[in-house]
């Protein structure tokens, strides 16, 4: 590409070409692209009155679906928060063979239509599968219950940990690792009081990308979830349920409490980082 | 970013979309001078190879007779799916869904006229299906009828009723079945009902992935299923993998088709569109569609396939009192289904 060579100027001097037009384009594209469907998906379970949403906040099943999204989702990112650290470590400090490939792969769950992944997974863990045929001897069965929905939020929600924590990785110099291995700290003691404190932050937000994620998340779950009310329904199908029954204000009063139980997540999450940073930062002054 | 740079991206970008514009405009010309007429037709997901045969007949055909030229599009998703998309606006200029209350929806909207279920035959119906019990060769549950369903540790796949058309028919079939038997009243086929779904281990979101759940994951012991998808998967997949069980009654599965007359009306299709209905009812059409396993209504074209289509006991939807009353009262948020799932929830 042609500006890959041109010398880039400083930013602070110059400011972004056209600032105007960059600034009209970007606030159009983001009302076009996320506000305007964000208002009418905010606005649309008040259309039929207060009675959707009160009637909505009364439903069981609903709350059912929501703790069965919520606990799987928290679950996953849970487990997916020290297998990304182990990988991304893996990935910027040891010079593997085929480093690159594993690389690529890591992103591969952002690319995959999730419906192939549901399907490939259920398959995987499904009573005839590799693995769901030798786990089923053991009497352990994933596919088709809530270690199903688990496996599934795994395995779209690792590339949000792994892409938060790498850069910051890479970032840290080894001349901080050994010099505190200089200093006489075990390599434990290095990890625990050295590597990981630096890493916390972009953690938590790899974690809180990979649990909102997880709540949203449908085509790959559904397949693997068995889908029983009350047991290993998720909220988003019960979405797609009350679609089905040409309900409208019903699916949106869910979307709407699933967006507000996000949008609070993705804050605590935020709130929850800074602090820790900020713990960081004064505990190093 | 140097303006210069930006400047000769932009050239370029502009470029880049006059060529592609101007590309496109001599395609469409190019496309609507050869198809005179495009009809669309929004189907639901079964009847895709279906309907590509009768489209292809359907075209040669108007070649032969008129000289003019249709094609005929296909849109397939699940039953519900399509007829929303169609709400929404999608330019369909038929629809032939899985239920008479998808497109009841249509006529509640004004897209479709109020007493389209009579203005074709069979309840404009022209072909016609059953729910049967799939299992695997040899019938090692040794499964019969409903009763069988609800033995021992027998697990049943079956799509979710609120989320799958299909599923539904299953649903009412085995609610029907329950109804019919000797003393039977609504409270022991809900009892029935009840104890059928503590077998069924998953509830797929739609009719084909509950035939892959039991096809290519072997889950479960019998699959209930649409009498066109089990043949399909018997055929296609292996006479030697599975055996087709007629249970003793079952529901008469009707996909009805209706002219979209809001759409076709607007398209200036309407004539061609009712000529496409009317041609689904020829013996023509009703052979393809034995073909694709669907059970023709026309009596002749029945009789020459008899062979393939077991005989079997039917009770159909009406005798329920019509798709509105059912869906309202077993599919509606709290409903019978819903009733049935919040008890052992």
């Amino acid at each position: 590409m042609a500006e890959a060579t041109m010398p880039v100027r400083s930013r602070t001097s110059d400011p972004l070409p056209g600032f105007r037009l960059a600034l009209f384009s970007t606030l159009l594209w983001i009302g076009l692209i996320v506000a305007l469907p964000l208002a009418a998906l905010v606005l649309r379970p008040w259309q039929e009155g207060l009675g959707a949403m009160t009637t909505a906040l009364h439903d069981g099943r609903m709350f059912a679906a929501l703790r069965v999204s919520f606990v799987t989702a928290f679950i996953a990112a849970l487990i997916n928060v020290p297998v990304g650290l182990l990988l991304t470590w893996t990935l910027v400090r040891v010079r593997l063979p085929g480093r690159r490939i594993v690389d690529a792969l890591i992103d591969l769950p952002f690319a995959i239509p999730t419906a192939v992944t549901g399907i490939t997974l259920a398959t995987l863990y499904g009573p005839q599968g590799w693995l769901g045929k030798p786990l089923a001897h053991l009497g352990i069965s994933i596919a088709y219950s809530t270690a199903g929905i688990v496996v599934a939020l795994m395995f779209v929600g690792l590339p949000f940990i792994v892409r938060s924590v790498e850069p910051v990785l890479r970032g840290l110099p080894p001349e901080q690792e050994e010099a505190a291995g200089l200093l006489g700290a075990s390599s434990w003691q290095t990890v625990w009081r050295v590597v990981l404190p630096s890493l916390l932050p972009a953690t938590v937000s790899g974690f809180g990308l990979a649990f909102a994620r997880g709540i949203g998340e449908y085509g790959s779950v559904i397949f693997i979830a068995g889908n029983q009310p009350f047991r290993t329904e998720i909220a988003p199908l019960l979405v797609v349920v009350r679609l089905q029954e040409f309900d409208y204000a019903g699916a949106t009063s869910i979307a709407f409490i699933l967006l507000v139980a996000s949008m609070l997540c993705l804050a605590g999450v935020a709130m929850l980082r800074r602090r820790v940073a900020r713990g960081l930062i004064s505990g190093v002054n | 970013m140097p303006p210069d740079t930006l400047s000769a991206l932009s050239r370029r970008a502009l470029l880049v979309g006059g060529l592609a514009c101007a590309g496109s405009a001599t395609f469409l010309r190019g496309t609507s001078a050869r198809a005179a007429t495009t009809l669309l037709n929004v189907s639901y997901d079964p009847t895709r190879e279906l309907y590509r045969e009768i489209n292809a007949a359907f075209s040669e055909n108007e070649k032969n007779s008129s000289g003019s030229s249709v094609t005929v599009r296909t849109s397939n998703g699940g039953s519900g799916a399509q007829a929303r998309s169609v709400m929404e606006g999608a330019p369909a200029d038929i629809v032939s869904l899985g239920l008479a209350r998808d497109i009841d929806m249509l006529a509640q909207k004004g897209l479709v006229a109020a007493d389209w279920q009579g203005r074709l035959p069979h309840n404009s119906t022209p072909f016609t299906s059953t729910i049967v019990f799939l299992v695997r060769k040899g019938n090692p549950k040794a499964i019969h009828d409903w009763t069988d369903l609800v033995h021992g540790d027998v697990q049943v796949v079956t799509p979710n009723p609120k989320t799958s058309g299909g599923a539904r028919w299953n649903y009412l079939a085995a609610w029907g079945w329950a109804l019919h038997q000797t003393g039977g009243t609504d409270a022991s086929a809900r009892a029935y009902l009840q104890e059928l779904f503590q077998h069924v281990p998953v509830l797929d979101a739609g009719a084909r992935g509950a035939t892959n759940s039991f096809v290519q994951r072997g889950l479960g012991d019998v699959l209930i299923a649409w009498e066109n998808e089990a043949l399909l998967a018997t055929h296609e997949l292996g006479p030697d993998r599975f055996d087709i069980i007629v249970p003793s009654l079952s529901v008469l599965a009707e996909p009805p088709v209706a002219l979209v007359d809001h759409n076709a009306s607007t398209h200036g299709t309407t004539a061609i569109a009712q000529d496409y209905l009317e041609f689904l009812y020829t013996p023509q059409a009703q052979d393809i569609a034995a073909k694709h396993y669907f059970r023709p209504t026309d009596s002749t074209v029945a009789r020459s396939h008899a062979a393939e289509f077991p005989k079997v006991k039917t009770f159909d939807i009406a005798s329920l009192g019509g798709w509105a009353a059912v869906q309202k009262r077993h599919f509606a948020a709290g409903g019978i289904f819903d009733q049935i799932y919040t008890q052992h929830g």
